[in-house]
């Protein structure tokens, strides 16, 4: 029997203001418990929330990017429920009126070009975190609290794991594009869940959803909703049924496990939020972000292509992130070749990344000195054998690379008037290779060629070099 | 000391002209306090080394150094604020409200907090877990609620002023059980920050004094525009006392007819009596119709209650107030300290509210009612297209016995009739006392359009300088 899956996504972004979305408490991560919070965050008696309406502004950066229609009004509503973590007992999010509706990103997957729905996207508040101590008592930290959020979900447009992983890829892409969120899912700034269900192949009536909640990395939720698909299928081939169910996944078994079944929904009673009046977005305030809205990855991928002429392979590696995309820009920009910045970035600078396991962010090369090391390549000033000893140092110890050329005298030696005589006094020294040369022996020339590179200790053009010996050998 | 006949211009004279230290003045209204108290129970806390401000600018500030009265649901820092409830009874909050910070910037002096219905949820001070107050007119008597506290203190000469709250009369009506004056103003003219929520979109501070102009002068220091907000017009403040002393003539007055037919004798001809002095001094009175009148009970109960119980959720005795001892898991700590924390009429009020969001009740219930707020607006709205000020009974009956109502909450609910339409609509409203039915004080209802509180004090301050009320002394306090 074939059986077709369903798959849905909810992703949850932390939108990248200042301070918290009702309080102004700072947003940071990894700030030591419950020192990012005021009396808001705590939920003391009499308090208010006080909107920062920063998050409009990025949540429709999102809306537009992702072609989402932006409602004309908007509002907040609570959500109700108990959990120390959630001090006021309510959660306010919006639900009767989201920030945008109906909007889709597009995917590639095996090649196959796919329209993805977007449902919708609606703006609210993270929780705090609890812990749980070894010693019976539980902690509640609440610096999370307040952060503001988008929560965007899918429709239920993806048929595979691989379909959800293009959109995960994607969506995260044109976020993180768009400034409005950091997308690491390692701090938090994204995070995913997923449901999935399967029904036999012809058959419209869908089958019954399975959550799956927190995954920490787009590979686990690849391998989640693959193990879930066959999981599922194996139920009904046995005559089984799917339960309604959040499960989770476990890293080291690559299974997912059974964590609740669901009786029905939770009422969490929402209801108008009457501490924020509703908001009326204009249509002026749309145009002008958009207008402000930072070049798309899309933009910068037909730029990269079409106008620097590189390979879209290595637009696409570039263009992996926004930060290695900026520093590209940015080294194009300070005058380096285009295509000899593609090469740099996507071989020396990212094998460096990945041996040090560090991020573009956090190393010293900057993009201007990348810029001036490609310069000097490109005019002979240093060759590339140099330019790799020049890398080593401007990205370890962040030394500006044409200072560092100069101080260690390490110009390339291109001057005939001092390389001219050199060459003729190689020849004149080594008749042999002179006989051999003349005997059709191409591999006397580099025998010389290493005579001069030994004098000068590796300073010479090996170009002008070439060019003198070859002359100089013509006329003997 | 007693403020019964003080007002505030009176005390910044004495104190101005150095009859009378401020620091006197506090510990004297303290003693006082202490005394009259054991009658009638006004007071939570009460501050017994209440201090004035430092440097203090009488001719600058009216309030310098006069001692006002703080419901107990209005957040104070530094001393203890616990909504008249067991789930707060240690909360000592670390902020103040936004009315306080002005308060102290106006070098006000604060004495205490006054007691009241839990959460602000009752018309009679007797829900309180700190025990009934009593009415000064009569000890015998509720003093109203929920703001009986601040009513009974003033009414009694403990203060001379006093903030309430008013979430659908909690000011008004124990203004007019009390014989003085009671002003819930435009819903979003005063910040809310710090008041403790009962139902968001209907709570407002407001002021209670013996004389209108002492309201008039506290409220010009609470009001106005605050960062902590949002609900808070951005609206420039008038000088409200520049209302009063002004005449009537000409003003238009709308007088519906359900709110007249819903008092009969002494008490409507005493109302009746208000109506035509204003119509003598040359206003003009028209009989209006505010149709929705029958549904603003039920509706006014769904909405407040279903606010209330979102905004009461956060006394989960977790992070502050009451934590029931021997819990065995959370569950357990969420339940026992909320059972044992709450009275009953708050937890009467949040099933209510609970059930009314709830997913299977919530459109016949809270978003039917939502709908019926917005037919009250509109009845409103059409009123005072044609009119300046909506005047009427303040409550259906005087004071009633301590003890009576309290095991029927419908009847209970239903003396909030006549004044919760104001909060539904979110108009600015006042209670002036209009004279004695039965030996206890009637109260006279005058409501505006949303931020004309300026006409309502034109008109309670006619009332006031007509019937002078004021000089009449509480009967319930000799001994």
């Amino acid at each position: 029997m074939n059986f077709k899956s369903t798959i849905g996504l909810e992703v949850h972004f932390e939108l990248k203001t200042k301070s918290k979305i009702f309080s102004p408490s700072p947003v940071s991560y990894g700030a030591e418990a419950n020192t990012e919070t005021n009396v808001i965050d705590w939920a003391m008696p009499g308090v208010l929330p006080r909107l920062n309406k920063d998050v409009y502004r990025l949540g429709i950066m999102v809306a537009l990017a992702t072609h989402s229609h932006i409602l004309p009004v908007t509002h907040f509503d609570r959500k109700n429920y108990f959990y120390p973590d959630n001090p006021k007992a309510y959660q306010i999010t919006q639900f009767f009126q989201p920030l945008a509706r109906d909007g889709y990103i597009e995917v590639e997957v095996r090649g196959k070009k796919k329209r993805i729905g977007i449902h919708e996207m609606h703006i609210e508040e993270d929780a705090g975190k609890n812990t749980h101590g070894a010693n019976g008592y539980s902690y509640v930290d609440l610096n999370r609290q307040g952060v503001p959020l988008l929560e965007v979900v899918s429709e239920p447009d993806m048929e595979d794991p691989e379909e959800a992983y293009a959109y995960l890829t994607k969506l995260r892409q044109i976020v993180q594009f768009t400034g409005a969120s950091d997308v690491k899912m390692e701090e938090g700034s994204m995070r995913v869940d997923t449901n999935i269900s399967i029904r036999p192949a012809g058959q419209e009536k869908l089958g019954t959803k399975v959550e799956m909640k927190n995954l920490n990395s787009f590979d686990h939720v690849r391998r989640s909703l693959a193990y879930e698909e066959k999981r599922q299928q194996q139920v009904l081939l046995s005559g089984g049924r799917v339960q309604l169910s959040t499960r989770r996944f476990d890293e080291a078994t690559g299974k997912t496990v059974l964590e609740r079944v669901k009786e029905g929904d939770a009422d969490y009673r929402y209801f108008p939020e009457p501490d924020i009046a509703p908001y009326h977005i204009k249509q002026s305030w749309i145009d002008e972000i958009a207008e402000s809205l930072p070049e798309s990855p899309f933009e910068r991928r037909k730029r990269y292509v079409e106008e620097y002429g590189i390979k879209e392979y290595d637009a696409d590696v570039i263009l992996q992130t926004k930060e290695s995309s900026d520093f590209y820009d940015a080294a194009v920009a300070a005058g380096a070749d285009p295509t000899l910045a593609a090469n740099w970035l996507n071989t020396q600078v990212n094998g460096y990344l990945n041996e040090n396991q560090v991020g573009i962010a956090d190393i010293k090369l900057t993009p201007e000195h990348l810029a001036e090391m490609i310069k000097m390549i490109k005019d002979g000033t240093i060759s590339s054998k140099i330019a790799k000893k020049v890398f080593k140092e401007s990205i370890e110890n962040g030394t500006d690379p044409k200072k560092y050329v100069e101080d260690k005298g390490m110009v390339q030696l291109s001057d005939v008037s001092v390389l001219g005589p050199m060459v003729t006094k190689v020849v004149d020294d080594n008749p042999q290779s002179v006989e051999d040369f003349k005997n059709g022996k191409d591999r006397a020339i580099g025998f010389l060629v290493g005579q001069i590179m030994k004098q000068t200790r590796g300073k010479a053009n090996p170009k002008v070099v070439n060019q003198l010996l070859n002359k100089e050998l013509q006329s003997r | 000391m007693n403020y019964l006949n003080e007002n505030i211009d009176s005390l910044n004279k004495k104190l101005q002209d150095g009859e009378i230290t401020a620091e006197d003045l506090a510990k004297a209204t303290v003693k006082n306090i202490k005394e009259t108290d054991k009658k009638i129970n006004a007071w939570i806390t009460v501050d017994e080394d209440a201090k004035p401000a430092e440097d203090l600018d009488f001719a600058k500030n009216k309030l310098a150094g006069i001692p006002i009265a703080i419901k107990d649901n209005i957040i104070t820092n530094g001393m203890k604020t616990t909504a008249a409830s067991h789930i707060l009874y240690n909360y000592m909050p670390v902020y103040d409200a936004t009315v306080i910070s002005k308060l102290k910037k106006a070098q006000a002096t604060f004495v205490g907090k006054t007691n009241m219905d839990e959460f602000a949820m009752g018309s009679s001070t007797e829900h309180s877990y700190y025990g009934a107050t009593h009415n000064p007119w009569n000890l015998d008597k509720v003093p109203g609620g929920s703001s009986g506290g601040s009513a009974a203190a003033v009414a009694s000469g403990e203060v001379v002023a006093a903030l309430g709250s008013d979430t659908g009369g909690s000011i008004r009506q124990p203004a007019a059980f009390n014989g003085i004056f009671g002003i819930k103003p435009t819903y979003g003219r005063v910040s809310r920050w710090g008041l403790i929520a009962f139902g968001s979109s209907l709570d407002q501070i407001g002021v209670m004094s013996k004389r209108v102009k002492d309201s008039a002068e506290v409220l010009n220091v609470i009001a106005g525009p605050d960062e902590h907000d949002a609900t808070v017009s951005e609206k420039e403040v008038p000088d409200f006392t520049s209302f009063l002393g002004q005449d009537v003539k000409g003003l238009r007055v709308a007088v519906p007819k359900e709110y007249m037919d819903a008092v009969d004798g002494e008490m409507h001809d005493v109302i009746q009596k208000q109506i035509d002095v204003l119509k003598d001094a040359g206003a003009i009175i028209n009989e209006v119709s505010l149709p929705h009148t029958k549904y603003v009970v039920p509706t006014y109960y769904i909405v407040a209650s279903s606010e209330a119980s979102s905004n009461l959720q956060r006394y989960d005795g977790i992070r502050y107030g009451y934590r029931a001892k021997d819990t065995k898991n959370l569950l357990d700590v969420y339940v026992k300290s909320r059972s044992e924390g709450f009275g009953e009429e708050v937890k009467r009020r949040i099933m209510l509210g609970s059930f009314a969001l709830s997913a299977g009740a919530y459109d016949e219930f809270f978003k039917k009612a939502a709908q019926v707020r917005t037919l009250i607006c509109r009845d409103f709205e059409k009123i005072f297209e044609e009119n300046d000020v909506i005047v009427g009974p303040t409550t259906t009956e005087p004071a009633f016995g301590i003890g009576e109502e309290v095991s029927d909450p419908i009847k209970m609910y239903n003396n909030d009739l006549l004044t919760i339409s104001a909060n539904l609509a979110g108009i600015p409203a006042a209670s002036v006392p209009a004279g004695l039915v039965d030996g206890m004080p009637a109260g006279f209802q005058i409501m505006a359009k949303r931020f004309d509180e300026g006409n309502v004090f034109k008109v309670a301050d006619f009332i006031e300088r007509n019937n002078k009320f004021y000089e009449k002394t509480p009967t319930g306090m000799e001994d």
